[in-house]
């Protein structure tokens, strides 16, 4: 990396391991550490503390995904039509696999696509809703918000896998679920219910997570704010619709972000809860794993680039339409202290995606 | 107190009492759940009655392999963790110190990642693996476990350590020490809280992960904890297990309960200090 600018303050560095470095004072870089300082600059520490952590996620993530795009061009082995032998490579055919899945195969990958896409709006509308209401109680109570706060985060902890089975057995045909509506759904079993049951024990163990992160909004709000909006003669609904909801949006819009691409990947639930290749919970990245897990690497491939493509565009569209500002660090420039504060708040909402 | 503000105020312990009741109660049946005899694990009392280990003692029998499960998920979370925070902690402190050409473009970069489906990566990895011999390892589950522990770990580190007053370093680089000094003497005690809740939070992602865990593994012996949870038998193919289901799910859950319970404060800090400030 080029050595780009040296903001006072930050320009005396070093190795740190040489005894005879302690020339003192950052004002004055050039002196006798001249000669390390001088050339290397923060750009080229930086360069060695961050390519680690690239260059690892390069291997793990960037070149998976070139070979899944690779390998989505790719047919299975077998028999070669043209020769009659069994081939000991795999074939290239071209789009064939995307034409499959659209095509021939189109009914599960719609459905795939549909439950994905329902999933995510629903859960994600649903805890958003109960997130905002949470925020909003544990906002106003003093007393035991130690204690709710610690509750709040026992859904998050337990493992969805978990959530999962502990949801199956109370959705049980002769579970509480049952005993306490006094009817007798098989909930486990295909049809609309499996999808209520789903979003029940998605948004039970994730509206918590989003009342946390609103409420750490929440308390960044200054009480002078509602004093005068009070004496303005704001009512509580106009207070809440004017000043809370504007200026919770910020970090309100990030976390729904990261909700809404962390359901488009649901896996865990749907897959313990009903079960695999069942067609009214099948999201597309059990579709993926499943083709995979059947040595269909092609169409698993064409899948996963499909499921890549659809969280990419969600993505860009939050940030480019809604603004969302992801990573918290437009104002560093500015850098005003207020501006910084704000800025650390919408880092820090979006810290911990469930 | 006037009568409405009163009221108000008992509405609002209501809307508490509600919040904590959606947040315990499904985690407290299957507390419930575990301590029921398996003939009368359909009862829906609030209490066991008696109260039994039954199906705790059929979650440690041997045929179940739940020992070595926990072992399996303790090696795979503790190795991505510690890699995973060892990697973030110099990249975080060059994220919240540095000026560098491409920094927001890295740090985006960073973040993207870690909410990329795991599907998509798990697909090709899992053909790779199984190329390369590595189906039932550990290095199997622990490296695409990097590809969101990673970006968990430099992103909540970045905040810490952006929390932290510039004035602290500098303070120490004018009494002698060197950027590398201060960071090490400075920088790492004060940010061990930081770099401690991350290592919860980074630890619990990766022992909760379940995707991975299921693909990457078709030996018993190999699976991780939630994997072998959710594969247990019962006595007969037809019958499952939900006692002991329950029990091995309280006994997977509670050391994170503990931790996010005696660590509750630290990692509320983590999302909401210096908002608060």
């Amino acid at each position: 990396m080029v050595h780009t600018k040296v903001p006072p303050g930050t320009a005396e560095h070093g190795t740190g391991s040489e005894a005879g470095g302690r020339s003192g004072r950052p004002r004055a870089p050039m002196g006798r550490r001249g000669r390390i300082t001088a050339p290397s600059g923060p750009g080229r520490m930086a360069a060695l503390l961050v390519s680690p952590t690239l260059l690892v996620l390069s291997i793990v993530v960037l070149y998976p995904t070139i070979m899944a795009l690779r390998e989505s061009l790719y047919g299975p082995k077998g028999l070669d039509p043209a020769t009659g032998f069994i081939r000991t490579t795999e074939p290239f055919v071209g789009l064939r696999n995307y034409a499959d899945i659209l095509g021939a195969a189109g009914d599960r990958f719609w459905n795939a696509f549909w439950n994905t896409t329902f999933f995510t709006v629903v859960t994600v509308g649903l805890e958003t809703l109960i997130g905002v209401a949470m925020a909003l109680i544990m906002h106003k109570a003093f007393r035991g918000r130690a204690l709710v706060r610690a509750g709040i985060l026992i859904p998050w902890a337990v493992p969805t896998a978990i959530s999962g089975l502990l949801w199956r057995w109370i959705f049980n045909s002769n579970g509480v679920a049952n005993a306490i509506i006094g009817h007798q759904i098989l909930w486990t079993t295909e049809g609309f219910h499996a999808k209520v049951a789903v979003i029940i024990a998605e948004v039970w163990k994730t509206a918590p997570f989003i009342g946390l992160l609103v409420l750490a909004g929440l308390q960044v709000i200054p009480k002078e704010v509602y004093e005068a909006a009070r004496i303005d003669g704001a009512g509580p609904l106009g207070q809440f619709w004017h000043i809370t909801l504007p200026l919770v949006k910020p970090a309100l819009l990030v976390a729904v972000l990261f909700r809404c691409l962390d359901a488009l990947r649901m896996f865990d639930l749907p897959y313990i809860l009903v079960g695999a290749q069942k067609t009214s919970v099948e999201t597309l990245s059990m579709l993926a794993q499943n083709e995979a897990s059947n040595v269909r690497f092609g169409p698993a491939a064409a899948y996963a680039v499909i499921l890549f493509l659809y969280v990419f565009l969600i993505a860009l569209g939050f940030v480019r339409l809604l603004g969302a500002d992801v990573v918290g660090d437009r104002a560093a420039r500015a850098a005003s202290r207020s501006g910084r504060r704000r800025r650390a708040t919408a880092m820090r909402v979006t810290e911990v995606p469930a | 107190m006037t009568a409405s503000a009163k009221w108000r105020t008992w509405l609002l312990y209501a809307g508490v009492v509600a919040v904590v009741a959606y947040c315990l109660a499904p985690f407290y049946w299957m507390l419930v759940s575990s301590l029921r005899r398996t003939s009368d694990i359909f009862d829906t009392s609030l209490l066991p009655s008696p109260v039994s280990f039954e199906n705790y003692r059929a979650v440690f029998n041997p045929s179940q392999g739940f020992t070595r499960a926990l072992l399996n998920s303790l090696v795979v979370a503790g190795t991505t963790t510690t890699l995973a925070l060892l990697l973030a902690t110099f990249t975080a402190y060059a994220m919240a110190r540095l000026e560098f050409r491409f920094k927001r473009l890295i740090l985006t970069l960073i973040i993207a990642t870690s909410m990329f489906p795991v599907v998509s990566i798990v697909v090709p990895l899992l053909k790779l693996f199984t190329d390369i011999g590595w189906i039932n390892t550990y290095q199997a589950m622990i490296v695409p476990s990097m590809s969101f522990a990673l970006p968990l770990a430099v992103w909540n580190l970045t905040t810490f350590f952006r929390q932290m007053p510039d004035e602290l370093e500098q303070a120490a680089m004018i009494d002698g020490c060197t950027r590398g000094q201060a960071f090490r003497k400075i920088i790492i005690p004060l940010a061990a809280p930081g770099v401690f809740t991350t290592a919860i939070i980074t630890f619990i992602a990766a022992w909760n992960e379940f995707l991975i865990a299921l693909s990457m593994t078709n030996k018993p012996g190999m699976q991780t904890a939630p994997v072998a949870i959710s594969k247990f038998s019962g006595a007969t193919q037809f019958e499952t297990p939900f006692g002991s289901q329950m029990a091995a799910g309280v006994l997977v859950t509670v050391p994170l309960v503990i931790m996010v319970l005696v660590f509750q404060r630290r990692i509320v800090a983590g999302l909401t200090a210096g908002a608060a400030k």
